[in-house]
């Protein structure tokens, strides 16, 4: 076992893991963050993204140690105290842009990175940078609008609600 | 001016608020004290005879606290279909015995041999690696065709053959049928395949077993869409519990599309489980596990034949399907190749005669049973491109052939047992070509051909039998259950209502759309209701969320729970202001005494009711809580008509699906958004089908497609922005709500398009190419335009 610490949504959080501890499983179950998701086994369906020094990261594909003495930031940290939603969260909600809400964690947490290096991103630029995260359940119509929404772009113009 | 709440609003959903901040509560998330884990060892081949078991060196590996293997069930009971079919010559189907751990025969890859308990969910998997088996590969049948031939393996040796059921209907029609397609002027005959599929709802299925040895209560927490079904099932046939002494509580769901109806061994396992060990049993499924364990669907193999008259009428059509069980039958399987997909062969049309054959048959394959749609996007598919294929044959325009052939008048007795009460099949085609901008195609066309790309435009319409479904009717084809829906309604003292559904909710939406009927009906503000579901002990019996029936069915029996509560609130507001219970009237939360000033707020009255001092206790009890069981008149019958254009790449045969537009008749609409939301997702589902997806055996019953590395599910840049109608309603007649159902639409009506749509584009570049089989691969598409 390795004692691990980081910073998790700001606050200070360390446990002891085995080796092969995937930080996906030392948030959900040792940390008790079970708003992080895991949804497959191949790294392809990004429910699980967190981000990691600022990166979005897909964590059940990296270890909890490796995570030592990083920054680690989950959908459970996107709101503010008060509890009112952030931009993107806002959009997800006012668009639509989720249904059962599994894959939306990582949705919310992926479109962040995009908006972080990508302002105002461009519909084929929204699909292509979630090529990583699977819905099945929206057809993805109103995921990419919720995501063109909260960059702040008028997306009235796309078809059907 | 769109509504602001209430029946016709878009609200925003208040499920989002948890699940936009990680805390929703699905049943992964939940850890009971003191619990153990559990990894299945599964078979690695398809078919194969169990020698020996050895569990002795993993049974002393750390954390192991008990391995358990089929002999642990000897006595336990099988886990049973919910379905029995009649075949042809009235005798019932073959039915297999299908153990919760493999007994003496492995039947497919993921059939479950052992299963280790342990302190942590690694202890467990390490130790499934040090058990020995000896097991005696066999040769499996893969292929349906192969598994029905003379001679083949046998996936049961206790059957007579791999011939689950052979199915005619309607059988009696099998002689004019004949007849017809003999005096026909035109006959087309389409071979085609309905790809098998594997549902993939984003959250893996879970299950956690636990026992209170204190009260004799065993608890399952289940991925279900059903959990009154799953403890009946499980409680009454696999495990003996009665059902006082079982709950099961399936909190937030992620995703269902039918797979999650199902009752799973891994649900009887960790209750049993936990009951041997008295500790919370916690299994957690990877996705690998998911593709070979969740029940898969579709699977079939048809040849249709449709006949048509000089005239261009269509008079008979004949269809001959197989259809795949898989190893086991699953809990729904044997209904969807026949009820929900013979019975909706007439489509859209008026074609007089029809009989269908389906033959069912075992192979050494994961069960398949209900996915999205089930049984009707295979009814769907077949008529819709045998239409178009006969349209292309004929030199008429597809969408004229259609027309020419609606239904036009409802009510409409098809010759496949179903009366349509509703539809309007040009409306919805009328809007269709308006919100697709057939217009434009032409100019798109050349647009595309400029830039060396092929463009093709694909029609059809499509029905489906939805709000399932009237429980005597059902029963009379083989169901073993009622299929009604249950709702109570309970009001608090302070004017609050809390409304206890047998519907489940895994994304559709139902605690945002469900108080909007009801604040309509009392006349209050949407957040004073409240929707509790998932959780048997605090719900009345019901029978879950499939067939698009939550609204149609669940909102019947919640609309009717209100009206008691009303009828009663009327009686206690009466009494307070000295009147007649026919003179009072209810509107904006207010009981009035007609023709009077008088009135009464809802929160009087509903306080006089459990604070009875003024109140008519010799007539009627304190308490204002009421119960409905509604069970449907009729199935409903969304319609609709969906176009899809895609441009084809000539070098590669890749396909982009350039635009897709959706024209459904839902009926009445509570929540337009949340309808929207529905659409669209079953119409990403079915471009899925249609281009992506395709579940891969190899010829020893290995699962290829077992990954999402493997398994094409479609992602955000295979697919563009809908274009979503439904303003044509024609209410549905026979529920309260006058609402059809649109859960599976999408998914539905979508394939046809998207393959009508391909062959438009490679004919125009004059190929002479009249199918591919789905999934329409760049190679498939490439090797059906240079064959």
């Amino acid at each position: 076992m390795t004692k691990v610490s980081m910073t998790v949504n700001g606050k200070p959080a360390s446990g002891e893991v085995e080796g092969r501890t995937l930080l996906s499983s030392f948030l959900r179950e040792d940390l008790g963050l079970t708003g992080t998701h895991v949804g497959c086994d191949t790294s392809q369906c990004g429910a699980c993204v967190v981000h990691v020094n600022g990166k979005a990261v897909k964590s059940c594909t990296m270890l909890a140690a490796e995570a030592d003495g990083a920054e680690v930031s989950t959908i459970e940290g996107q709101a503010a105290p008060d509890g009112t939603l952030n931009a993107i969260q806002q959009a997800f909600q006012d668009h639509h842009g989720l249904q059962c809400g599994f894959c939306t964690p990582g949705m919310v947490m992926s479109a962040a990175a995009l908006l972080k290096d990508n302002p105002k991103p461009t519909e084929a630029e929204v699909r292509a940078y979630l090529e990583g995260n699977i819905c099945r359940c929206t057809g993805y119509h109103n995921i990419v609008k919720a995501i063109m929404a909260a960059s702040g772009q008028d997306v009235s113009a796309i078809a059907a609600e | 001016m769109p509504k602001d709440s209430g029946i016709g609003a878009s609200p925003k959903r208040r499920e989002d608020l948890r699940f936009l901040t990680g805390t929703g509560n699905y049943t992964d998330d939940i850890n009971l004290s003191g619990q153990a884990y559990v990894h299945f060892l599964r078979s690695d081949v398809a078919h194969g005879k169990i020698n020996g078991i050895d569990t002795a060196a993993a049974a002393a590996m750390p954390g192991v606290i008990r391995i358990f293997t089929g002999a642990d069930f000897e006595g336990v009971g099988s886990i049973p279909c919910g379905w029995q079919v009649t075949d042809r010559h009235g005798q019932p189907m073959q039915e297999p015995a299908h153990p919760v751990l493999a007994q003496g025969k492995v039947r497919y890859v993921g059939d479950a041999i052992a299963a280790v308990v342990a302190e942590s969910r690694e202890q467990a998997r390490d130790a499934a690696e040090a058990i020995e088996l000896d097991i005696e590969e066999l040769p499996a049948v893969i292929d349906m065709k192969e598994a029905v031939k003379e001679g083949a393996p046998k996936v049961h040796d206790d059957l007579t053959s791999n011939l689950c059921y052979d199915w005619g209907f309607v059988e009696e029609n099998k002689p004019a049928v004949e007849e017809a397609f003999a005096n026909a002027a035109h006959v087309t005959t389409l071979e085609l395949v309905n790809n098998r599929l594997v549902a993939n709802p984003m959250e893996p299925r879970v299950a956690v077993g636990d026992f209170n040895r204190a009260t004799g209560e065993s608890t399952l927490y289940t991925t279900s869409q059903n959990p009154h079904v799953i403890r009946l099932l499980m409680g009454a046939f696999v495990l003996g519990i009665p059902e006082h002494k079982l709950r099961v509580i399936a909190p937030d769901v992620g995703g269902g599309f039918g797979t999650k109806i199902f009752h799973y061994a891994e649900e009887a396992f960790c209750t049993f489980a936990a009951k041997a060990l008295n500790r919370a049993v916690k299994w957690t499924s990877t996705r690998s596990e998911a593709f070979m364990t969740d029940a898969h669907g579709r699977d079939h193999v048809t040849k249709i034949e449709l006949a048509l008259d000089a005239e261009n009428n269509f008079t008979a059509i004949r269809t001959d399907t197989y259809a795949n069980m898989g190893a086991y039958l699953s809990t729904f399987a044997p209904s969807v190749p026949t009820w929900l997909h013979g019975t909706l062969m007439a489509g859209n049309y008026k074609t007089p005669l029809i009989y269908v054959n389906v033959k069912a048959v075992f192979t050494n394959t994961v069960p398949v049973d209900a996915y999205r749609g089930a049984g009707r996007p295979e009814a769907t598919f077949q008529l819709e491109r045998v239409i178009d294929k006969a349209a292309r044959e004929l030199g008429v325009d597809p969408i004229a052939l259609r027309r020419q052939n609606f239904i036009t008048e409802f009510p409409y007795a098809t010759p496949v047992a179903v009366e349509y009460d509703t539809g309007d099949y040009h409306a919805t085609m009328d809007k269709l070509i308006d919100v697709a901008d057939f217009a434009g195609f032409k100019a798109r066309r050349a647009e595309s051909e400029k830039n060396g790309k092929l463009r093709g435009l694909g029609v059809n319409c499509y029905i489906e039998a939805c709000g399932i479904a009237p429980s005597n009717l059902v029963g009379q084809l083989g169901a073993r259950a009622g299929l009604y829906e249950s709702a109570t309604v309970r009001v608090n003292a302070t004017g609050g209502l809390v409304v206890m559904t047998g519907s489940h909710s895994h994304g559709q939406g139902h605690e945002t759309s469900f108080p909007q009927v009801i604040a309509d009906m009392i006349g209050i503000d949407e957040s004073m209701v409240e929707i509790v579901h998932g959780d048997t002990a605090n719900t009345p019996m019901g029978m879950g969320t499939y067939g698009s029936r939550s609204l149609a069915v669940g909102g019947s029996a919640m609309v009717r729970a209100t009206e008691k509560i009303i009828a009663k609130a009327k009686k206690i507001a009466a009494h307070i202001l000295e009147a007649s219970d026919a003179d009072i009237e209810l509107k904006d939360g207010q009981f009035s005494v007609a023709g009077t000033d008088k009135s009464l707020a809802w929160g009087d009255v509903t306080l006089a009711a459990y604070v009875p001092h003024n109140y008519p206790l010799e007539d009627m009890e304190p308490g204002l809580e009421e119960t409905a069981f509604y069970d449907p008149a009729n199935f409903t019958y969304p319609s609709g008509a969906y176009a899809c254009e895609v441009e084809v790449d000539p070098e590669t045969g890749k396909i982009t699906i350039e635009r897709f537009a959706a024209a459904d008749d839902f009926g009445n609409i509570v929540n337009p958004m949340i309808v929207d939301g529905q659409v669209h997702g079953g119409i990403g589902q079915g471009i899925g089908q249609a281009l992506l997806e395709g579940c891969v055996y190899d010829e020893n019953g290995q699962l290829l497609s077992a990954s999402y590395m493997d398994y094409a599910m479609p992602r955000a840049d295979d697919l563009p922005f809908y274009q979503v109608d439904h303003s044509c309603q024609t209410p549905c007649t026979h529920n309260p709500l006058g609402v059809k159902g649109c859960g599976e639409a999408g998914a539905i009506g979508s394939p046809p398009a998207v393959v009508n749509a391909v062959v438009d584009a490679l004919q125009s570049a004059g190929k002479d190419v009249t199918h591919i089989d789905m999934p329409l691969t760049p190679n498939r598409v490439w090797s059906a335009m240079n064959s």
